[in-house]
């Protein structure tokens, strides 16, 4: 159990991290490992192909942190990452998905 | 014209596409293949190290010594983690490898098979990039691009992780790649540079920082051409020592930990940093908030993460450093900045280095300065880690970039040895001179052999304090002088195990005239060990405590 309930999550500001990436084995342990080895929790994460699957999208969401825009750039430059892009909390990506994330 | 090859032979036919001619390995299971292929090989001399981690640092050595990327070879397991710690160096220091390790075949790999590790996973936050690599075909396009990798932007360490299937497997040829080459990077925002240029003849008291990224640039010589036409007293790290020569009269020596007084209080003093191709090491920077107060900050890197990660620029440009600098020399006016420049040099007046007992081959610096007496700017000097890599940082006269090997991000004692035969090898008409200490000589000792059987023309100069010199100087300053764990009770005789490694051996301590005997052990080609016994109440002086700023520093 979180030390902080999940409301009190909610108040923590957040971001969610859309990122380009090649597809092949390997590639979220990548982006993942950026965060994890600087103990930066992601808080959720989503991921699947794109078109004809060559690509995959990483969905993040993170918790708004003084570190989180050298944490982008770091991410930036992973040889299998094409883009990432910021945005808000409020992004319905993961919002769409709380019913499957009920207690 | 169509070949049939395995795996492994096109691994040694792309390696000598893309002009290796001497790599550094250990055979072992999992990469017999490549190693039956790289014995046909005519073009490429193999290296037999005697641990992986030696084999990892003399790449090392070969990379730091001529810039371009260097191979070692591991198998799998153990040979692979053996590798590890000298491809976290590489990381640490921005140095491009290529490492190549065999892995268990395909089908075995998750079952805990005899020597399988998860190389992959285990280098992912030590390496610039790796690869696990699944069919001979893409060996095509993996082994050119860890090369293109190792050598672009910021270089660093590629991992190639090939099972032994793949190395196997036969597939014909038709076409092959082109070798992998560094990308230009993009050019500097020409805004920026011109932003720069007027904070630059606008300061009054401005200062040039070079860090490491200037030596892998090759941009010294634009350096040393910026400070000269604008007067900007110049520090340098670690890692840029011999970017512009000590006794150039704006260089004011290495920043930070053990700096000379006079170059801490001048940045203490600037009102503008200069910081090209460095980023901002805690052990340069001392205590950030205090480091260089008053000073607006110029940062330019070719690696857009180090911008704004331990200090905010005011103007921050990503570029190539000798590229950025050729557009910024123009910009920049004539200036004679006579105040400031003499304030600077005041500075080094006032609070000289203390270079005590120079004339003494028998202390430290005394020692450093008569091997120095032995060899000129040609010379290599790689050194180990520890008080003896400080003092030879502090009192070598460095003239020339990749002249100075050192370790110096991850600090990992035992990279010298290795290193330096890498480098010897690379650059067969040059002496190198590796000076280590009675600590860090242990940690690759086996390598010793390795020297003997590539007739290398490697000088050892071994500092012998019967300590670990830096665990003993905190030891002594910061804990109470409560000594635990940092004195040997039992030291080999090294002479005798130099002698049994098959290399020559002198013991200045045993020599009536130690000058003549370290000129006659240094002109003698082939390896040698040069022992030399010096005082282990010795410290790396001045000092800025861990944590404090660098204006508080302590001793000499």
């Amino acid at each position: 159990m979180n030390a902080i309930n999940r409301n009190e999550q909610n108040a923590l500001a957040r971001a969610v991290l859309e990122i380009d990436v090649n597809n092949h084995a390997g590639v979220m342990s990548h982006v993942v490992g950026l965060f994890s080895r600087r103990s930066y929790n992601v808080e959720g994460i989503l991921c699947l192909p794109v078109g004809d699957s060559r690509q995959s999208r990483i969905w993040l969401l993170v918790n708004e942190d003084l570190r989180l825009a050298q944490m982008m750039k770091q991410v930036e430059k992973l040889e299998d990452v094409i883009a990432i892009r910021r945005h808000n909390a409020d992004h319905a990506v993961f919002q769409d998905l709380e019913t499957f994330f009920r207690p | 014209m169509t070949e049939t090859l395995t795996g492994a032979q096109i691994t040694v036919r792309l390696l000598e596409r893309q002009g290796i001619r001497t790599v550094a390995g250990i055979p072992g299971g999992a990469i017999l293949p490549i190693y039956d292929a790289l014995g046909q090989s005519t073009a490429i001399h193999h290296v037999l190290a005697r641990h992986e981690q030696g084999a990892g640092f003399m790449a090392q050595g070969m990379a730091r010594a001529t810039g371009q990327p260097a191979v070692c070879l591991a198998s799998s397991g153990p040979g692979a983690t053996n590798l590890l710690t000298a491809i976290a160096d590489a990381k640490l220091d921005s140095i491009p490898l290529v490492a190549i390790t065999g892995q268990v075949p395909k089908a075995m790999i998750g079952t805990d098979a005899f020597q399988e590790v998860d190389t992959y996973g285990l280098s992912i936050p030590i390496t610039k990039h790796n690869f696990l690599v699944s069919s001979a075909e893409e060996l095509l396009e993996v082994i050119p691009r860890a090369f293109r990798i190792a050598a672009s932007g910021r270089p660093g360490p590629v991992l190639v992780d090939i099972p032994k299937d793949v190395q196997t497997q036969a597939i014909e040829i038709s076409e092959w790649p082109q070798p992998g080459r560094a990308e230009p990077a993009p050019a500097a925002d020409s805004a920026l540079i011109e932003q720069a240029a007027a904070m630059i003849n606008a300061a009054e008291r401005p200062i040039l920082y070079l860090g490491g990224g200037v030596i892998h640039s090759g941009a010294s010589a634009a350096a040393i051409e910026l400070a000269e036409k604008a007067s900007l007293p110049t520090v340098m790290t670690l890692m840029a020592l011999g970017a512009m020569p000590v006794d150039h009269p704006l260089a004011m020596g290495m920043l930070g930990m053990h700096a000379a007084r006079y170059t801490n209080l001048a940045l203490d003093e600037c009102d503008l940093l200069i910081a090209v191709g460095a980023r901002f090491d805690d052990r340069a920077t001392g205590k950030v908030a205090a480091f260089c107060p008053q000073a607006k900050i110029i940062h330019i890197d070719i690696d857009p993460a180090e911008l704004d990660k331990i200090k905010t620029a005011h103007i921050g440009i990503t570029a190539d450093i000798g590229e950025a600098l050729g557009q910024l020399l123009p910009a920049v006016f004539e200036n004679s900045r006579k105040n400031w420049v003499d304030r600077s040099n005041a500075l080094k007046t006032e609070f000289p280095f203390d270079l005590h007992s120079t004339d003494n081959p028998r202390s430290h610096f005394g020692l450093i300065q008569s091997v120095a007496a032995c060899l000129d700017d040609d010379a290599i000097i790689a050194t180990d880690v520890g008080q003896h890599q400080m003092w030879v940082a502090q009192a070598y006269p460095l003239r020339r970039p990749r002249q100075w090997l050192t370790s110096g991000g991850l600090g990992t004692m035992g990279f010298g040895v290795p290193a330096a035969i890498g480098a010897a090898l690379a650059e067969r008409e040059r002496t190198v001179v590796c000076f280590t200490g009675d600590g860090s000589i242990m940690m690759n000792i086996q390598e010793l052999v390795t020297a003997a059987e590539e007739n290398v023309n490697l000088k050892i100069v071994l500092m012998d304090n019967a300590t670990l010199g830096l665990v003993h100087q905190q030891q002594t300053l910061f804990y109470g002088e409560r000594l635990f764990a940092s004195q040997f009770r039992s030291s080999p005789d090294f002479i005798k195990i130099a002698q049994g490694f098959g290399i020559a051996a002198v013991d200045l301590d045993a020599s009536a005239n130690p000058c003549a005997t370290l000129m006659e052990a240094i002109s003698r080609p082939g390896p040698c060990l040069i022992h030399a016994s010096i005082d282990a109440e010795q410290k790396v002086y001045p000092m800025v405590p861990p944590g404090a700023a660098n204006r508080d520093m302590i001793g000499a």
